[in-house]
């Protein structure tokens, strides 16, 4: 799977109150749940962004609450993908679950900005700036959440092994 | 070999001798965890996979608590899902309201959370149980989902790090100011993927109640659990109350840590995390003269009896500042009845504080004391973030009850011992 798209940048400890702020919380519809993705980061955000974009974000992205709302709301609203230097880790577990690709590299939040036109290989983790011509390399995903990937998620790897 | 508490719980329920940290390993749920913001999704996802029963009635727990009461339509939806799903699997955990209270405090106040246990729930505050000696920690809804189905889960075994807390805790110092004081030290990322095993004499002395709250907020610094080795404390609070017979583990003289961080007590004045992160701690003198507009005493964090007397004790004789809300929540129906019977709720409300029945509510923003723009509250909770509590605009202080009782006298943020 490959992702190319534009950046948003967003700053250290972003928290899910801002990924999707919990007076939104009374549905678990994707499409609902999408129109107010960001909103306490940037109320504008779902309006700037465009299908394909990414999200490159400092450290311990997606702290605070274990709602999966939060890579719900970023998924459906079209983000292909985000990258940050680290990912707290209730998120970074339910980012696996939804199909929401994620990268870790603190490298590549430095070298990229907002605007900035990026294409990602996700079977390797190399990370494209179209815009410098940097290259980066994502840290390697668990081997046993490679396997959760290729089983298609947590839920069709249970079912495989329950027969 | 040598083992923190942490790793001998992971290898009791991964049926091994030993585990290390970085290991990834499956392991036995002897609860899991939802609420009426995540079952709904884990109920989908259960019914997407073709499963038609659940792995075992007895060890899902489902609580309608964050926006029930029924707060609107779409909620009142919600909860009706977990009751709709709780009657056909025919669960022995599902709480009605009229029986339910805040998940964490629930929880372990029914016994049905126990020292030993490997508890899994779909919310970051299920940390909370490390209080007891059990290893809990937060998912989200597919990963319970799984569980409902296979009664396992995965986990990678976290690295330990160990909190030393020695000295003399002061009269207005709790378990709150503590974890406050914690994650002022090492950040909200201070502890990510790993277990805070918090120990030393102020531990070993913690009434049960303070140390569910310091195990509540390992998240807050990233924690993927909080943990009190089980003593005779552990054991008071666990006779009479548990359902299960509750198994005490300690960690090795010798187990490894990755840090080792010791804290001295004696002179420690009550903390308050200033918005919009719960590091931003600072000794409550320093909040002097910040005027607020709202007080919450309730959550899973500071929501149980003993909280609710601290506040009660502050408050007796005094008035509710004008133009200052108080609110407070009991966590549950039996604190609720309890804090009756001891005359705390009749405190309270001469004071001129409204009481709630129990629900997350206002904690995140959901209902029952939503802050308006430029607002600013001293709350119990455990999140500061912006707009928690209402308009993204809004600030919330965090601190332990009796700063927050007082708080609400002055009508702006203030050391007990001023109006006590």
């Amino acid at each position: 799977m490959d992702i190319k798209g534009r950046v948003w940048k967003f700053g250290k400890d972003v928290d899910t109150d801002q990924i999707i702020p919990a007076r939104y919380l009374n549905t678990s519809d994707p499409g609902e749940l999408a129109k107010h993705c960001m909103e306490d980061a940037d109320p504008a955000f779902v309006t700037k962004m465009a299908r394909g974009d990414l999200i490159v974000a400092d450290k311990n992205f997606g702290c605070g609450s274990s709602r999966e709302h939060a890579p719900i709301a970023i998924k459906a609203a079209g983000i292909s993908a985000v990258i940050a230097k680290s990912f707290a880790r209730i998120f970074y577990r339910n980012a696996f679950n939804m199909g929401l690709p994620i990268l870790e590299s603190p490298e590549a939040v430095e070298g990229i900005s907002e605007g900035d036109e990026v294409e990602v290989e996700m079977a390797s983790g190399r990370i494209h700036n179209r815009t410098t011509g940097q290259e980066y390399q994502a840290a390697p995903i668990p081997p046993f959440m490679q396997e959760l990937i290729d089983a298609g998620g947590l839920m069709a790897y249970v079912k495989r092994k329950i027969g | 070999m040598s083992m923190t508490i942490t790793e001998k719980i992971l290898a009791a329920h991964a049926s091994r001798k030993r585990v290390e940290p970085g290991e990834l390993i499956t392991a036995r749920v002897d609860i899991a965890l939802a609420n009426d913001i995540t079952a709904p999704i884990a109920i989908k996802k259960f019914r997407e996979s073709g499963a038609t029963r659940v792995f075992d009635k007895d060890f899902i727990a489902l609580v309608p608590d964050h926006f029930a009461p029924n707060k609107d339509i779409e909620s009142a939806q919600q909860c009706k899902l977990l009751r709709d799903f709780a009657r056909e699997q025919d669960l022995t955990h599902y709480f009605e309201v009229g029986e339910m209270g805040v998940e964490h405090a629930l929880l372990p106040e029914q016994g049905i959370v126990v020292p030993g246990d490997l508890v899994i729930g779909a919310d970051s505050h299920t940390c909370t149980y490390g209080g007891l000696g059990a290893f809990s920690t937060g998912m989200g809804s597919t990963d319970l989902a799984a569980a409902f189905i296979t009664g396992e889960t995965w986990l990678k075994v976290p690295q330990s790090m160990m909190f030393i807390f020695k000295g003399k805790r002061n009269r207005w110092v709790g378990g709150k100011d503590l974890i406050l004081h914690t994650i002022g030290d090492i950040g909200v990322d201070g502890a990510l993927y790993r277990a805070m095993e918090f120990t030393g004499g102020v531990i070993e002395a913690l009434p049960m109640e303070h140390r569910l709250t310091m195990a509540n907020m390992a998240i807050e610094a990233g924690g993927k659990n909080g943990i009190i080795a089980p003593d005779a404390i552990t054991e008071k609070y666990a006779t009479g109350r548990a359902r299960r017979k509750p198994v005490f583990y300690a960690s090795d003289p010798d187990a490894a840590y990755c840090d080792v961080r010791e804290y001295d007590c004696t002179g420690l004045q009550p903390q308050v995390a200033f918005p919009h992160l719960p590091e931003n701690v600072h000794d409550v003198r320093e909040a002097a003269n910040i005027s607020i507009d709202q007080v919450v005493v309730g959550s899973c964090t500071n929501g149980r009896l003993s909280d609710l007397r601290e506040a009660a004790m502050v408050l007796r004789g005094h008035k509710v500042a004008p133009y200052v809300r108080m609110i407070v929540i009991p966590a549950t129906q039996k604190i609720y009845r309890d804090a009756m019977k001891e005359g705390l709720l009749e405190t309270f409300i001469e004071a001129g504080a409204a009481v709630s029945t129990p629900t997350c509510g206002p904690c995140l923003g959901g209902y029952m004391g939503i802050l308006a723009q430029g607002e600013r509250a001293v709350a119990t909770t455990n999140r500061n973030f912006v707009g928690r509590m209402g308009h993204p605009e809004s600030e919330v202080y965090l601190s332990n009850p009796a700063v927050a009782a007082a708080s609400a006298v002055t009508g702006k943020i203030t050391h007990p011992e001023e109006v006590v």
